[in-house]
C-alpha cells in the first residue's frame, strides 16, 4: 500500500469517513479533526514509516503530510 | 525512600467553563472535547504560601510527624507569592521546623524532581525525613486574555513526607532546551541602564501541537524505562499516574502504552492543569479513594517546561486512610 493510501486509511478511521473520499487537495480541517488530532496522527504515521515529519512545513492538506513522509523516508 | 504521608489544598472558589464563557469567546463544548476540563480551582482567599501550608501540614499529620522531624523541605512552583522567599521558606516557620529550605523549578515536572533529589538526600544519609511542597498559583501567570492557554490551568498544592524505605523503586528525570515549546516571560521590570528585550508580554505560551507531542513521546519513552528498571513492563503497574495536562495527552499515552484505562484515574476534569501539583494532588485523590492499596505499585510521570520530563516507579506500602471519599465524585477514568 503507497503512502497515500496509508495516510487516507488512517485519516478515514480517525474521522470517521470513507478513506477512497480523501484526496491530496482534502483539508485536515474538512476531516473534521483538531490540532491535537493532526498531531498524534503524525507522530502515528512517523512510527509506521520510520520518519521524522517537520509539522512547520505542513500546509493543512493530506496531500503535504503524503510530501512529507515520501520525501523523509527516501 | 518511600513515601509517609500525603496532604493537599485546594482554593474554594471553582470556576466553570458555564463562567468562562461570559468571560471569553470559548465554549464549554470546546473546552470539554479538546482538553476534559469543565471546571478548575482558583485562588481568592487563598495565596500560594497557604495552600502549601495548608497542604504540608496534612501531609505531617498523614505521616504521623511534625514539622520537627523535617530534615528539608523542598518547594515547587512556578511563581509563588514572592519571587524571593522560596516557598519552602515562608511555610517553615508555620510548620515549626528547622531546618533547610529550598525551591526546586523544573516546571510542571517539579514534583518528579524534587523526589529525585529527596531519594538523593535521603539515599546518602544527608536527611531523614524530607517534605516536598508543590503549590500552584497558575491563575496569576496566564494571560486571562488568551482562550488557548487560560483555559487550561487551576490552582492547588500537593504535598507528601518522604523517608527512609523500600517504596521507589526506580526514577528516571529528562531534559531538553526548547523554550519556544512553552514559556512564560519574566516578570522583570526595565532598567534605564539597560535597553528593554523581550516581548514584554505576560502569560503561558505554547506551541501545542509541538508541546502535545513531546509529552505523549517523553511521558511514554520515561514510563518504559522507569518501568523497564523496576523489572516489569508499565501496563502491569496497578496504577499509573500521569501529569494532568490535557485529557487527550493522558488518552494518546495510555493507548500508546496499553494501559487499562481502569488503572489510569484522572481528575483533570475538576482541577485542569496545576502544573507541579497535578501529580501529588491525583495521588492524593487516589489515595483517599481507597482504591490505592499496600503493595501496589504506581508509575508517577510528568513533563514540563524546559523542556523537562520524569517517571518513577513506586511501592505503595501506606493503609487506606480513615478519611475516604467516593471515587465517582473525585476521579475519571477515560
Amino acid at each position: 500500500m503507497d503512502v497515500m493510501n496509508k495516510i487516507a486509511t488512517a485519516l478515514a478511521e480517525r474521522a470517521g469517513s470513507a478513506a477512497d473520499a480523501i484526496t491530496p487537495e482534502t483539508k485536515f480541517q474538512e476531516l473534521n479533526l483538531d490540532s491535537l488530532d493532526v498531531a498524534e496522527l503524525i507522530m502515528n504515521l512517523e512510527d509506521t514509516f520510520s520518519v521524522t515529519i517537520d509539522m512547520s512545513t505542513l500546509d493543512g492538506t493530506v496531500g503535504s503530510l503524503v510530501k512529507q513522509v515520501e520525501e523523509a523516508g527516501k | 525512600m518511600k513515601i509517609l504521608g500525603i496532604g493537599r489544598a485546594l482554593p474554594a472558589q471553582a470556576v466553570t467553563n458555564a463562567q468562562l464563557e461570559q468571560l471569553l469567546d470559548t465554549t464549554d463544548e470546546w473546552i470539554r472535547t479538546r482538553t476534559g476540563i469543565h471546571e478548575r480551582r482558583i485562588m481568592q482567599d487563598e495565596t500560594v504560601t497557604s495552600l502549601a501550608l495548608d497542604a504540608a501540614r496534612k501531609a505531617l499529620a498523614d505521616a504521623g510527624l511534625t514539622g520537627r522531624d523535617l530534615d528539608l523541605i523542598i518547594g515547587t512552583t512556578a511563581l509563588g507569592d514572592d519571587l524571593f522567599p522560596s516557598i519552602a521558606c515562608l511555610v517553615q516557620q508555620g510548620l515549626e521546623a528547622d531546618c533547610p529550605c529550598v525551591d526546586l523549578h523544573a516546571a510542571c515536572t517539579g514534583f518528579i524532581y524534587a523526589l529525585d533529589t529527596a531519594d538523593a538526600y535521603i539515599s546518602s544519609g544527608k536527611a531523614k525525613n524530607v517534605l516536598i511542597i508543590s503549590a500552584e498559583g497558575l491563575s496569576r501567570v496566564t494571560d486571562w486574555s488568551d482562550r488557548g492557554t487560560c483555559v487550561l490551568f487551576g490552582d492547588g498544592a500537593g504535598a507528601v513526607v518522604v523517608g527512609q524505605g523500600e517504596g521507589l523503586l526506580s526514577i528516571r528525570l529528562a531534559a531538553q532546551t526548547g523554550r519556544e515549546l512553552l514559556y512564560s516571560a519574566s516578570p522583570a521590570q526595565p532598567c534605564p541602564y539597560t535597553p528593554s528585550e523581550g516581548d514584554g508580554s505576560w502569560g503561558i505560551r505554547m506551541q501545542g501541537q509541538d508541546v502535545f507531542r513531546f509529552a505523549v513521546s517523553s511521558s511514554a519513552k520515561d514510563l518504559q524505562a522507569a518501568a523497564e528498571e523496576a523489572g516489569m513492563q508499565v501496563a502491569q503497574a496497578d496504577w499509573v499516574l500521569l501529569h494532568q495536562a490535557n485529557m487527550r495527552i493522558i488518552q494518546s499515552v495510555r493507548q500508546r502504552l496499553g494501559v487499562d484505562p481502569a488503572r489510569m484515574p484522572t481528575n483533570i476534569h475538576r482541577l485542569g492543569n496545576t502544573s507541579s501539583a497535578s501529580v501529588p494532588m491525583l495521588l492524593y485523590d487516589l489515595y483517599h479513594s481507597g482504591l490505592l492499596q499496600p503493595g501496589h505499585t504506581l508509575a508517577l510521570s510528568a513533563f514540563g517546561a524546559g523542556m523537562t520530563s520524569g517517571a518513577c516507579l513506586i511501592r505503595w506500602d501506606k493503609p487506606v486512610p480513615h478519611e475516604l471519599r467516593d471515587h465517582a465524585e473525585t476521579l475519571f477514568f477515560a
